[in-house]
């Protein structure tokens, strides 16, 4: 069986300028953060994110490699707002397509089922409607004649998740509380890349947890990245928790220039993941 | 309860948990310190079937305790499907919310450049237009009660009946909570109807603070005040800490 084991850097070597990338996780929690990072130290822009938001698209935005973002929020959960992005924002700097909660995964679910829309009571009546004209209704073919949103299936080119254990071959495992969705963006993509915490023994993972937690399959899985403490600063239960204080330190280098040079300079160029974690430890 | 003291949080986290009366057995959802309050308060009184969430991935019997019992899983990837179900009631807040009860959570000024970028709509599109919403406005002023919000993100009554009471037939909006008042939309156009002030205020401070004309009925009585059982409950059990005074002060 092929061993789909590579590193961070040679992930981002064949993303193209253009590309639609979609992240895992959801706020600040369970994000593939050094794969983020790896993003923010290439060359590649003009980037279209599909994300539940937290700092991958704050630290994305940041470094001026979005053009475009889908999504419903951007949050940092114990830092309500997301200050890089809203900097972003506040200057024009993106397009925004912002959905319901909801209706972005049923893009994800369409795109995975190869449907070109799946039908939604979601985002009739709303504003959604207005900031994005290229959303449709559908009327229902039966006798209740209900008139829907029909949510457009969400192609990514890439999608990139963080998980607890994999195996070399793709076989993924979450041992959190909540998959969030991330087998979602697997689907929905043309090509999987999983970091983890662990690479392991294809039986380590039915013994390590629940077969529940056996979620992301080689069938959907192209790539596995290594990355112990991949996640962080995001929350990564039950293997780690988020590291609040290294979030503000992260909010708070949004003060201004300066501060965000330092905290890029330290951090989000640390050349590799190795060397983030030598900073940090340095702190 | 003439010879108790209690704060102005007291006042509102009771206004909140009186939001879910008669919900029954449904997914409570509250948004905020003190909605959260209040929901742990009405299923600890008069809602004892209410289901409320950890705010990650569990339901528990009540997510303020120091290990609550877990009785189900509820993660996100299920959540929608549950909203779209029908068998919640979410108690959300509102950077704005016109006499209609149209919510903006997503941005200030123009969405294209905003001029403050908020949290996005979140779920609240969807959650309007499916279940039970209320909203929780702990600083209640001009500034939030707007006579337009800038984006629709939670569906208020005009919107909902330009779609057609058939698209529309799950939509409703219960109550208004802020610090100063309760409001709610029985009028005969669902525009929003001063129902209650809160023990110190005046009806003429509410409408002074609102940046739309309110529907003020001849008589508007005081929001009920805690029980004994109610305050003993709020301050011993629910918030020893005291945090709803950080979220409404005094």
């Amino acid at each position: 069986m092929s061993d789909k084991r590579t590193t961070e850097d040679e992930v981002v070597a064949d993303l193209r300028d253009g590309m639609t990338v979609g992240v895992g996780g959801w706020g600040s929690r369970r994000k593939p953060m050094s794969l983020v990072r790896a993003i923010a130290r290439s060359p590649v822009r003009d980037l279209t994110l599909v994300s539940y938001g937290g700092p991958d698209v704050g630290i994305l935005c940041a470094m001026g490699k979005v053009s475009k973002l889908v999504t419903g929020f951007v949050s940092l959960d114990s830092i309500p707002l997301e200050p890089h992005y809203r900097k972003a924002r506040e200057a024009g700097l993106l397009e925004v397509v912002e959905l319901d909660e909801g209706m972005l995964q049923w893009g994800l679910q369409a795109q995975a089922m190869r449907l070109p829309f799946l039908p939604t009571r979601a985002g009739l009546g709303s504003d959604v409607m207005r900031i994005n004209p290229h959303l449709k209704t559908v009327r229902s073919p039966y006798d209740d004649a209900d008139e829907l949103v029909a949510m457009p299936a969400l192609h990514l080119d890439v999608a990139l998740v963080h998980a607890h254990r994999a195996d070399a071959q793709g076989n993924a495992q979450i041992l959190g509380p909540d998959p969030y969705f991330d087998d979602l963006f697997c689907m929905a993509a043309d090509r999987c890349v999983v970091s983890v915490e662990r690479v392991v023994p294809t039986a380590e993972l039915a013994s390590g947890g629940p077969v529940q937690s056996l979620v992301l399959h080689r069938l959907m899985v192209d790539a596995v990245v290594e990355a112990p403490g991949g996640a962080h600063f995001t929350s990564c239960e039950p293997d780690y928790g988020r590291d609040e204080a290294f979030q503000r330190e992260y909010a708070a280098s949004a003060r201004d220039d300066e501060a965000w040079a330092a905290f890029r300079d330290r951090y989000v160029l640390a050349p590799s993941h190795g060397a983030y974690r030598r900073a940090l430890a340095g702190r | 309860m003439s010879n108790e003291t209690f704060s102005r949080a007291d006042i509102c986290v009771v206004a909140c948990a009186e939001a879910f009366r008669g919900d029954g057995e449904l997914l409570a959802s509250p948004m905020g310190t003190i909605p959260r309050l209040g929901a742990r308060l009405a299923k600890r009184t008069f809602e004892p079937d209410l289901v409320l969430s950890d705010g990650e991935a569990f339901l528990v019997d009540d997510p303020g305790a120091a290990e609550p019992v877990v009785e189900g899983w509820l993660p996100y990837r299920h959540i929608f499907g549950f909203v779209w179900h029908g068998r919640r009631h979410v108690l959300m807040g509102a950077t704005q919310i016109d006499r209609y009860g149209n919510q903006n959570i997503s941005a200030i000024g123009d969405f294209q450049q905003p001029k403050v970028q908020l949290l996005g709509v979140r779920g609240a599109p969807g959650n309007t237009i499916n279940h039970p919403t209320s909203y929780w406005v702990p600083r209640h002023g001009p500034r939030v009660m707007v006579e337009k919000v800038d984006v629709v993100c939670g569906v208020g009554y005009d919107r909902a009946a330009a779609l057609g009471p058939r698209a529309a037939r799950f939509h409703e909006i219960r109550v208004v909570v802020s610090d100063l008042a309760v409001m709610d939309f029985d009028t005969p156009d669902h525009r929003m109807r001063l129902r209650s002030v809160h023990p110190g205020v005046s009806v003429a401070d509410v409408v002074a603070k609102t940046g739309f004309e309110l529907v003020v009925p001849d008589e508007v009585p005081e929001t009920r005040l805690p029980t004994a059982g109610e305050l003993r409950l709020i301050r011993e059990v629910l918030d020893p800490d005291g945090t709803r005074l950080q979220e409404v002060p005094g």
